[in-house]
């Protein structure tokens, strides 16, 4: 008899993660937002400047679109999915009803951020294909490492960011606009929209506090000329760290199973 | 032997005010318990004590022996709750949201037996949010059962329903009973509790106002019963025999009597109606409804 116990703790995470990617394929607005409008944004944007040349060193602006919109793609599947599917789940009281079972809590956060890295990692893998086929952006085979263990660590911290921002969301139909909120300053100063070189200095400094920008710098690493190595930024990795500290903790504190539009 | 829930001085204080004023519960095994009461009653906050979501402010509580405060996942391996508003898993069909969930249990039942258990046979493979709102209710308790609990909650199950979703919804509440499980119900209908529990509590402002079976909640079996007829033209209550005149509590039309002993007085009325050869057709003796009773018992005191 297959029980809980019997196929032990892995099992049951990737039980979880199974129903929960079922349930995220079937959802047509997370499908476009976390699939399709990278995709989108893509083409548009490399239609549009891709030939451009850009900074000192005169690159091809599709160099800064392949990687910084791989970075949309992992934050799309990590935290705008994340922070609209737990609020959406803590508000209609599924969350809750959830706790009222067996599972131990760490399986559910577990089993959902597992199926947020598999879409990031499958999202962001189909815009470098497109990145490399369409517009011949090419990725050396030493920077593949480097680049999944960015792409990888990125996603981590969104999740536990988006873990932590949910709990500012009140009810369910402010989570997609303060999501964008966050999100659409962050993509255009960050290097994801426009390539940082071109933005002003003191704009940079600000990006940098930010954990959109190190995503996208550390994706972008690999796929620069003179880049040697399994090409990792660490200290963009160690930005991202010290934001996924900052995430746990305020999830820690604030995280709860029960609606927060209070029932009688 | 040991009682499912046992609660004594169970209380809970919102800043000056006490939701759950000091209760005594007991609920044995196998029985439907009904817990009942108006909105506002201390109902919800008590049951979501009991289930482990809320700390108390003071009391002792047990449930299958355990305080729902430390409760473990060995605890909840054995309860299940079906909570008032949580909606359907999205995304998920009838059958893959009772996979999911019997996922997270030591020994599920089986899954498609369960759907046939709440009559959801013919939507299995349905989208559970695109179920009518009876049919997620049961879908509610399939997943509430799917680990094969001793003791169930329901949180006002019906609530919002229209008559024969309630009708269904009863029918597999009351199958629960054949299946040896303890169901501790909430509800502020009435007839949901006469209909199914063994026994009812009537909680009111925090307080258990009465407890009892649904035949003598309030001492429903020792009121007194009411014998209501209606007089023939030109006969009037000062005509009736002086006995019955002075059982006589209103005269509007109808003429209303009330009695401790019914059967002596419609027998002194009907000897009296036979002797002048009055027919009463519309005759009615009848002891106070559970719902008379109840809104009594909860009545706000002036």
């Amino acid at each position: 008899m297959t029980t809980a116990a019997s196929r032990g703790r892995s099992a049951l995470v990737l039980h979880q993660a199974r129903f929960d990617l079922l349930s995220f394929l079937r959802n047509r607005q997370a499908r476009f937002f976390t699939l399709v409008l990278p995709l989108l944004f893509l083409v548009i944007f490399n239609g549009v400047f891709g030939g451009n040349e850009v900074g000192a060193a005169g690159l091809p602006a599709k160099l800064y679109y392949v990687p910084g919109i791989a970075a949309m793609a992992v934050i799309a599947a990590s935290f705008v999915n994340l922070v609209i599917s737990i609020t959406v789940l803590r508000e209609e009281g599924i969350l809750k009803r959830r706790r009222a079972t067996p599972v131990p809590a760490w399986i559910l956060i577990s089993g959902r951020t597992f199926m947020a890295i598999s879409v990031s990692l499958l999202s962001m893998a189909v815009l470098m294909l497109v990145g490399r086929f369409a517009y011949g952006v090419r990725l050396p085979a030493h920077a593949v490492p480097g680049i999944a263990i960015t792409a990888v660590v990125g996603s981590i911290t969104f999740c536990v960011l988006a873990y932590a921002f949910s709990t500012f969301i009140e009810n369910e139909d402010a989570a997609q606009p303060m999501v964008q909120a966050v999100m659409l300053p962050l993509y255009f100063i960050s290097g994801v929209f426009i390539p940082a070189v071109t933005l002003p200095a003191w704009l940079r400094h600000v990006a940098e506090i930010f954990p959109v920008q190190h995503l996208a710098d550390g994706l972008r690493h690999g796929y620069l000329p003179g880049t040697t190595g399994i090409g990792i930024v660490w200290s963009d990795l160690g930005v991202l760290a010290i934001w996924a500290a900052i995430g746990l903790a305020f999830a820690l504190r604030r995280f709860s199973w029960l609606p927060k539009a209070a029932t009688g | 032997m040991e009682p499912v829930v046992s609660v004594h001085g169970l209380r809970k204080r919102y800043g000056q005010v006490d939701a759950v004023a000091g209760i005594d519960l007991e609920v044995q095994r196998g029985e439907i318990f009904a817990f009942l009461g108006p909105n506002g009653a201390g109902k919800t906050t008590t049951v979501e004590i009991l289930e482990g979501f809320r700390t108390r402010t003071a009391g002792e509580v047990s449930v299958l022996g355990v305080d729902p405060a430390e409760g473990d996942a060995e605890w909840r391996n054995r309860v299940g709750a079906v909570l008032q508003e949580s909606n359907a898993e999205p995304g998920l069909t009838v059958r893959e949201s009772l996979r999911l969930y019997s996922g997270y249990y030591l020994e599920p039942r089986d899954i498609d037996e369960t759907i046939a258990l709440v009559g959801l046979d013919e939507k299995a493979d349905t989208l559970a949010p695109q179920l009518s709102g009876g049919q997620r209710r049961r879908l509610d308790v399939a997943l509430a059962l799917i680990g094969d609990p001793e003791l169930i909650f329901l949180d006002e199950p019906t609530t919002g329903f229209d008559p024969s979703a309630r009708r269904a919804a009863w029918q597999v509440i009351d199958g629960l009973r054949g299946l040896g499980k303890t169901v501790f119900l909430t509800t502020h209908y009435m007839d949901e509790a006469d209909q199914l529990a063994d026994r009812i509590a009537v909680i009111s402002g925090g307080s258990i106002v009465a407890e009892g079976t649904p035949g003598t909640l309030g001492g429903r079996n020792r009121m007194a019963a009411t014998i209501r007829f209606t007089l023939p033209d030109g006969t009037g209550a000062d005509d009736l025999p002086p006995e019955l005149r002075a059982l006589l509590a209103s005269e509007d039309g109808q003429v209303l009597l009330t009695t401790d002993t019914p059967l002596v007085h419609v027998g002194a009325l009907a000897d009296w109606a036979l002797a002048r050869g009055i027919d009463l057709p519309d005759l009615d003796v009848r002891r106070p409804t559970l719902e008379e009773v109840y809104l009594e018992l909860t009545e706000e005191p002036a």
